[in-house]
């Protein structure tokens, strides 16, 4: 069944913005409404969402050297291991890319955190972050990624590396590797008939009723 | 030479529908099966969960990965709206902090609300401590409508024989998933009673019914559903109205005002068409409004004539008074016996498979009437802010080798944390009867207008304590649950310096109350079958004429006074009297 049968199978064509346009004067310069074909394409996406959205990707935020960093910082966090790829892999650093631009809160914090993350780096090894060996980057992750045990004037690169850890996180476990890693194997139809009996029994469960 | 003109259809319909949600939906249902040409008004755009839900999509067909940016339910969720919309301003009073949820679609907030269905009870109309004002009808004058409700509609759930919880007519439930097991074994210890959940999700096929599709389990309804398999007023009241050929919608149509004759009655209705900013005005014998309790009492109030200077059907000046919403607060956390579970899909249905009606007596406590509890948990799937509490979880259990480690880290230890916690996630938020009173209320703002040049509502609320020291009670009891089941809390413990985690009024989204119904008309606007009582030919069939609306969500009493209402307009009409 095509959308045009679809539509008419459901008695959509009664649904109309313009019913009574043939009742009534014509305005001079009468707009056409959305073609039917772009609205076919995006179901259930309001245009100023998809306007949105083709502002957002057309946008670029970070630099090259910020991207490098985050990328490098994404798979510290999210490394390639004998279940799935790493944060790159899952394309993490472009995930980032846009979600700063669609929740522009991230994006001070994003960029100072990074060159927060220089700044130290520089001062420590007098290298930039990326250019840094991997054991020195490590010693730097290391005194910015256990918030309890951090010392107080690493807090500005502790909040940094906690945002980092989240959006990779989120970037991560919502690509097809993420979900797959993770072990989610719903979304898909089947019948709910309750907990299985192994599961049951393993947590003692078997008697408990609703 | 100006293009401005207001275009009037010569057509008379029988009655003219505003508003495509929940009310409206079964009002133009009912009425364009007995044969009445009906019109409906909806101000948003056109919407069919067949074509346009969102359902089974992945995390990753969404750019923000299911975030709540743009939609405040996520990325998926089948609302277009929101606490907040372009060109659509509400301003607030002494400091106010009430918050007005808007879906701008056919069907309206019924393609994402959570599909729990409860009835009020005997208790609920006609409260015994008298602290509210009494229903001018009864449960059992509601009874046969729930009853229908419940069969044309469908709803799951058991037969319990609580008094204030009555049963409905049921479809088999779902079966508890595994975090409800141990809630339910945790509730009991702390003393909460936990009960099946009452769903309008068709867990059987529909009799009767060639156009919807019973469930399959993929747990999203919020997102609407293709195969119509749960209740959406789009799927289930206005596309099968829209078949009998007795009604017309049009969409993007925002009402302005009601019109009135000289003599007081309505006559039809105004509107701006939000697409090609056309004035327009359309005639009807009847004007039933289910625009939303504060919607409609928006149009009311804006609808000001020689005959009701006061706006319509205000000539006792309740309208937009007596506004409450639902109270609200949560505790979540996680349950450390579940670390490295089992995986296997528990979806489910997309509404609640659980939850706990009000238990206790008020005679033993500090605040009066109650709320109900619903609880959440288990394998999601993946969205936006996934993993978020991992880096604080893996500090407060022992890992894999039996010792404490440090909270935070990253790498391939974390890597395996985050496959460790997930699914042990668990909470609970309960849903209160907040009181109804005539000092929380909406009115007209004097300066300011919408984009459409309407003047926009400007509310008035304040918590009291009866609603603080609920939420206080609320905090109390989740903590003791939580403490029952074994579960580790991860949210912020709640103090009298948050109001105890009570959330602004508006954000449950069960605003109700502003067009009370009442047998006295100095006190109320419309008679107790939603018929106003300045104008006879005027009915309110939304959320708007509930006069206390107890801990129960809206949505079932809507649909059921709504029907009420159509029969009774069906009897008036064959009687001649309107």
């Amino acid at each position: 069944m095509n959308r045009r049968d679809s539509l008419k199978a459901l008695g959509l064509t009664a649904i109309s913005t313009t019913v009574l346009l043939d009742a009534c004067k014509q305005p001079e310069a009468k707009t056409e409404v959305a073609a039917p074909e772009e609205s076919a394409k995006e179901a259930g996406r309001e245009q100023w969402e998809l306007d949105r959205d083709k502002n957002l990707k057309s946008e670029t935020f970070f630099t090259k050297h910020e991207m490098a960093t985050l990328t490098v910082l994404a798979d510290i966090i999210i490394p390639k291991d004998e279940v799935s790829g790493s944060a790159s892999d899952a394309k993490v650093p472009e995930f980032i890319e846009f979600i700063v631009k669609d929740i522009p809160e991230h994006k001070t914090p994003m960029r100072g955190g990074l060159k927060w993350l220089d700044l130290y780096s520089f001062n420590k090894f007098q290298k930039p972050f990326i250019e840094a060996s991997a054991d020195q980057q490590i010693s730097i992750v290391d005194e910015i990624a256990y918030p309890k045990k951090a010392r107080p004037e690493m807090q500005a690169g502790v909040a940094f590396f906690n945002r980092m850890r989240n959006l990779t996180a989120s970037g991560f476990y919502t690509t097809e590797m993420g979900v797959k890693d993770i072990g989610y194997v719903g979304n898909a139809p089947n019948q709910w008939t309750g907990v299985p009996p192994d599961v049951l029994k393993q947590y003692g469960m078997e008697n408990v009723k609703i | 030479m100006s293009d401005f003109q207001i275009k009037k259809s010569p057509t008379v319909y029988d009655a003219i529908v505003v508003g495509s949600g929940a009310g409206g939906g079964m009002a133009a249902y009912v009425l364009a099966h007995a044969g009445q040409k009906v019109l409906m008004l909806e101000a948003g755009q056109n919407f069919d969960p067949r074509l346009d839900s969102h359902q089974l999509k992945w995390p990753w067909e969404s750019p923000r990965r299911g975030a709540g940016t743009v939609r405040p339910f996520g990325d998926f969720d089948a609302s277009y709206g929101g606490w907040e919309l372009e060109g659509e301003p509400y301003t607030q009073k002494n400091k106010s902090e009430f918050e007005w949820f808007r879906s701008r679609m056919l069907g309206g907030r019924t393609n994402h609300w959570g599909r729990i269905s409860l009835r009020m009870g005997p208790d609920d109309f006609k409260p015994k401590d008298g602290l509210t004002d009494s229903w001018p009808i009864t449960y059992a004058d509601v009874k046969p409508f729930y009853d229908k409700v419940d069969r044309m509609i469908g709803i799951y759930g058991t037969a319990e024989g609580l008094e204030n919880e009555p049963d409905g007519i049921f479809m088999k439930p779902p079966k508890p998933r595994l975090n409800e097991l141990f809630i339910k074994k945790g509730a009991e210890k702390a003393g909460v009673k936990v009960i099946t959940g009452r769903g309008s999700v068709l867990t059987e096929a529909l009799p009767n019914n060639n156009d919807r599709a019973p469930c399959f389990y993929c747990g999203q309804c919020g997102r609407s559903c293709k195969v119509y398999g749960d209740f959406s007023s789009s799927s289930c009241l206005v596309n099968p109205a829209v078949k009998t050929g007795n009604l017309t919608v049009i969409t993007d149509a925002m009402v302005r005002e009601v019109i009135t004759d000289k003599d007081g009655t309505a006559k039809g209705v105004s509107y701006v068409n939000r697409k090609d900013l056309q004035e327009y005005q359309v005639n009807g014998k009847l004007v039933i409004l289910g625009a939303s309790a504060c919607e409609s009492a928006r149009i009311l109030l804006n609808s000001k004539s020689t005959s009701h200077p006061n706006g319509l059907a205000n000539s006792s000046g309740v309208v937009g008074k007596y506004l409450h919403d639902s109270t609200g607060a949560s505790v979540s956390g996680f349950l450390p016996q579940l670390m490295d579970r089992k995986r296997y899909n528990e979806d489910g249905v997309g509404s609640v498979h659980i939850y706990s009606p009000w238990w206790l007596d008020n005679r033993k406590l500090n605040f009066p009437r109650g709320y109900h509890i619903e609880y959440w948990g288990g394998m999601g799937m993946p969205a936006y802010g996934f993993g978020g509490g991992v880096a604080q979880m893996n500090g407060m259990v022992p890992g894999r080798d039996g010792k404490m480690k440090e909270a935070g880290g990253y790498g391939k230890s974390l890597k395996d944390d985050y496959r460790r916690f997930y699914g042990t996630g668990v909470g609970m938020a309960g849903r209160g009867t907040a009181i109804a009173r005539e000092s929380n209320y909406c009115e007209i703002d004097p300066n300011t207008v919408d984009k459409y040049g309407i003047p926009v509502l400007r509310f008035n609320y304040k918590w009291d304590k009866d609603e603080i020291l609920q939420a206080k009670h609320m905090q109390e009891t989740f903590l003791s649950i939580m403490k029952e089941m074994g579960a580790v809390v991860t949210s912020e413990i709640q103090g009298a310096d948050t109001n105890y985690g009570l959330l602004n009024p508006g954000k449950i989204i069960h605003e109700v109350g502003t067009i009370r119904m009442g047998d006295d008309p100095k006190k109320s606007a419309l008679n107790k079958y939603c018929q106003a009582h300045d104008c006879k030919n005027l009915f309110v069939v939304d959320a708007g004429p509930f006069v206390q609306q107890g801990d129960k969500n809206a949505t079932w009493t809507i649909l059921a006074l709504s029907m009420r209402t159509a029969e009774y307009i069906l009897a008036q009409k064959k009687k001649q009297n309107i």
